[in-house]
């Protein structure tokens, strides 16, 4: 009882002493914890919201659709005009949308709205250029898929209703103006539909959408006109398609009504899709989200270990003396290892507690086709074997990163570790013999970096993980001139670079720190042989930049590797410019230097007799 | 009274070294040591000389590379690190000239560590701690961390950590060291009303006035003892005027 009392209260005490350590410590494990998390936790949240929709909206069983123009394509087809001259005038198209009308009668079927017109057309509102599906609609109301209003009125002769998402990314409002192939039109509303994935998910149904023009970067978003707007920014050539909803008595079945009467095999029938392929449409959108943020996680994972190390190594470089003192009153060595690691697990457990609510938390802000479905996105629940996971990673991560140096520290020698002396450097011939030609500064700096390999290991790790990450980023962006990305993966990439990059910070500052609180004794030494505080912070700070060159250096084909990894798919890889990349590598050295600069200075800042005096007490 | 109820330390051909062949260095070279039960043992010496490794051989706290090391009767240089950690628990109390309290616990808690380390209840831990932290003088300062205490206040705290166990012997390592004449005089007070309580003291020191409150005095050189003095009556009851404190 009384040692568990004591094991605890060194802990705590020793955390509530060094709390900006113990802070870090939590900060680096908790942001792995919370994007596990985050990952985790959206597994299926677009479920709800999109069953929601359906309900309110009386959204379609299935959806009808025909393309006069022959282009009844099941993926999205890229820079069709749609002024065409292979696609058939008005009359051609009104007969086709008629060849809808047999399924409105066809077996099963209870309700149906429709045949609507689509046309795609160029979308401009300010000094902003997208792409549009423009439907027209009656201005009454619809039996089947009854779009719900968010903000205004329904549709008008000059007034359309944007779909609340696409409003959302464009920051278009009603009462906005904006322009449809040229023509003005006012938003007079925003409203959700369940007849088509939010977007950016658009295309995410079976028939895919056109994209028009040259503005491939952009996905479609939907736009509700009037009929007659719809077909007058159609032009002679009539709508490019015309779709018809419609309801079946049993909505379970729909998947079996679209295999008994789609037929792709023949140009002039009409292709169908469920409302599940519509549901799946818009999870398309959060699956990939879900890649980059569990992709990320692991990243931010392994980043974290390597944190933890770093820091565990530095407290343990501060806590020598600590160690030797509770030998010396009677701490067997597996006692001081105990109260070292019960430490770090009780921070550890603290994160993944703090990365739980954070990730659960911030689910739905990320969890974004909520601005297309209806109801506020709410936190999802967290699963049993969500909350598992993530306390194992965040133990694993917190034990693995501590056990070696809290072995080591209790098996250091008692009176050693009073006298608070520093580990004996191990020392290599090629680095000593490559040095001694280095201006002083250097040559002591680069001595000092090199003689622990493992942190500068570590150093090395932590460059190559947050570069890799970076540049699997800059690949998705360099992607981003196809229209597959949208903004919640933009949103997700972002806070992913974030977290790496801050964390990437916080080691390169402790790694910093740690080699200056061993460096104080040589640094006081050369101080007192005539060295300035700058020289002595140039000279660590300098020996920084090799090893962070190298890790930047592997972080470009692992960048690729882990690209290539989450998207499991054939094809080629889209590299960024070579000037982004190059400039990647000098940011990072440059921020290397700058961060590694503020330890090294303030160690170098100490009074040197304090130091002398302190390595001989 | 048979010899390990006299004797409280026998050191037979102790010896400590660092290092390998030429760079041998013999820190305590062949010495043969008798501590007696409730004597008070002064070592003195230039820096280097060996005394506080000596004194860290006696303590358990390194192990000789010869020689023979007994304390109350059982041999300890061979002792592994979990039964010497038990001996420093139960056996011996240091007083280090750093203090070494630990910083981030209170004066209380501090003296309350060997105890709780010890297997006592806390509320044993605690109420020991109290006894000490008052005999000590220092009750009205147990909830202080070492950082808002004095110099010799932190020695104070020190000394009753070493006391919390009960243990059978007290080795200082330049315990007024780093302190002013008053606070020197506060700890001098201190081993005095020890050493009269009959608890055996070692105390390794550079300062002749405090050697010169011992019974016995070993002055060391280079690793070895060379020269022993028997202090007359010992310092019983005048330990302060000894120490040349008594008027500052």
């Amino acid at each position: 009882m009384g040692r568990l009392l004591l094991v605890c209260r060194l802990a705590v005490k020793d955390l509530r002493y060094r709390p900006v350590q113990a802070l870090l410590l939590l900060l680096a494990i908790a942001a792995g914890a919370a994007t596990l998390t985050l990952g985790l936790s959206l597994q299926g949240t677009t479920n709800n919201p999109y069953a929601r929709t359906r309900t309110v909206t009386n959204g379609p069983d299935v959806v009808a659709s025909f393309f006069p123009g022959n282009s009844n394509a099941s993926g999205p087809a890229t820079g069709v005009n749609p002024g065409g001259s292979n696609t058939p005038g008005t009359g051609a198209g009104e007969a086709a949308a008629t060849s809808l009308l047999p399924l409105e009668h066809a077996s099963g079927v209870v309700a149906h709205s429709g045949p609507y017109p689509v046309t795609w057309t160029l979308l401009q509102i300010g000094h902003t250029t997208g792409s549009a599906e423009v439907e027209g609609r009656n201005s009454g109301s619809s039996p089947v898929d009854h779009p719900r209003l968010m903000q205004g009125t329904w549709v008008r002769p000059g007034g359309v209703v944007v779909e609340a998402a696409f409003a959302s990314a464009f920051g278009i409002h009603v009462g906005d103006s904006l322009r449809l192939g040229g023509t003005a039109f006012r938003v007079v509303g925003t409203a959700v539909t369940a007849a088509i994935p939010a977007y950016p998910g658009t295309c995410g149904r079976p028939i895919g959408c056109f994209l028009v023009g040259n503005i491939g970067s952009y996905n479609p978003g939907l736009v509700w006109a009037t009929e007659a707007d719809a077909k007058q920014l159609a032009g002679s050539s009539g709508p490019e398609a015309y779709l018809l909803n419609l309801k079946l008595n049993n909505p379970a079945k729909a998947r079996a009504f679209v295999n008994r009467y789609d037929n792709n095999a023949s140009s002039t029938a009409p292709t169908l899709y469920s409302w599940q392929s519509i549901r799946d449409g818009d999870a398309q959108v959060i699956a990939k989200v879900q890649k980059v943020l569990f992709t990320g996680s692991w990243l931010l994972a392994l980043l974290a270990l390597t944190s933890v190390a770093v820091l565990v190594g530095g407290r343990m470089t501060e806590q020598t003396r600590r160690v030797g003192l509770l030998k010396a009153v009677g701490g067997t060595p597996r006692f001081v290892a105990v109260v070292l690691l019960f430490e770090h697990v009780l921070v550890g457990l603290c994160a993944a507690g703090v990365g739980l609510l954070v990730g659960w938390q911030v689910a739905p802000l990320v969890d974004k086709p909520g601005a297309g479905l209806l109801g506020a996105p709410s936190a999802p629940s967290l699963t049993g074997t969500t909350v598992a996971l993530v306390v194992a990673v965040a133990l694993a991560v917190a034990i693995v990163a501590t056990f070696v140096p809290a072995i080591r520290a209790a098996r250091q020698s008692t009176v050693a570790a009073l006298e608070d002396s520093a580990r004996p450097p191990r020392r290599s011939a090629a680095v000593i013999n490559l040095s001694a030609h280095l201006p002083a500064p250097l040559l002591l700096g680069a001595r000092l970096v090199v003689r622990r390999p493992r942190r500068l290991l570590l150093s090395v790790f932590s460059v190559a993980v947050t570069t890799s990450g970076l540049v699997a980023v800059l690949i998705i962006h360099a992607r981003s001139a196809t229209w597959s990305l949208g903004p919640q993966v933009i949103q997700a990439t972002t806070i992913i670079s974030v977290m790496l990059i801050v964390l990437a910070a916080v080691n390169a500052v402790f790694i910093a720190w740690t080699t200056a609180l061993e460096a104080r004794h040589p640094a006081a030494l050369a101080r007192a042989l005539g060295a300035t505080p700058e020289q002595i912070t140039t000279g660590l700070s300098v020996a920084f930049l090799p090893p962070a060159l190298l890790g930047a250096l592997l972080g470009i084909p692992g960048g690729i590797a882990i690209y290539d990894g989450a998207r499991s798919g054939g094809g080629t890889t889209t590299l960024p410019s070579a000037l982004w990349l190059v400039a990647m590598v000098i940011l990072t050295l440059l921020v290397i230097a700058g961060l590694t600069a503020v330890p090294t200075r303030i160690g170098a800042r100490r009074p040197v007799a304090e130091v002398l005096q302190a390595e001989t007490a | 009274m048979n010899e390990p109820e006299k004797v409280l330390v026998r050191a037979q051909g102790l010896r400590k070294e660092y290092g390998r062949q030429g760079g041998l260095v013999r820190a305590v070279n062949s010495v043969d040591l008798e501590v007696a039960r409730g004597e008070a043992l002064a070592i003195m010496g230039p820096s280097g000389c060996g005394k506080s490794t000596l004194l860290h051989l006696i303590g358990g706290l390194d192990r000789p590379s010869a020689g023979e090391l007994w304390l109350a009767g059982r041999r300890i240089d061979r002792l592994s690190e979990r039964e010497l950690a038990g001996l420093r628990r139960h056996e011996v109390g240091f007083v280090f000239q750093a203090y070494h309290l630990m910083d981030e616990l209170t004066a209380q808690e501090n003296v309350e560590l060997p105890a709780l380390l010890a297997g006592r209840s806390p509320g044993e831990a605690r109420r020991r701690a109290r006894q000490l932290l008052d005999q000590v003088g220092l009750a009205e300062r147990a909830d202080h961390l070492p950082s808002a205490l004095s110099g010799g206040q932190r020695q104070r705290v020190a000394i009753a950590r070493a006391l919390a166990n009960e243990p059978q012997l007290v080795l200082a390592d330049e315990p007024t060291g780093n302190l002013d004449s008053a606070a020197t005089l506060e700890v001098l007070r201190l081993f005095e009303a020890l050493h009269a309580a009959g608890l055996t003291l070692v105390i390794v020191t550079h300062d002749e006035r405090i050697a010169a409150t011992a019974d016995r005095l070993i002055s060391m050189r280079d690793g070895t003892f060379v020269d022993e003095t028997h202090l007359a009556g010992g310092t019983r009851g005048n330990l302060v005027d000894l120490a040349g404190l008594g008027s500052e």
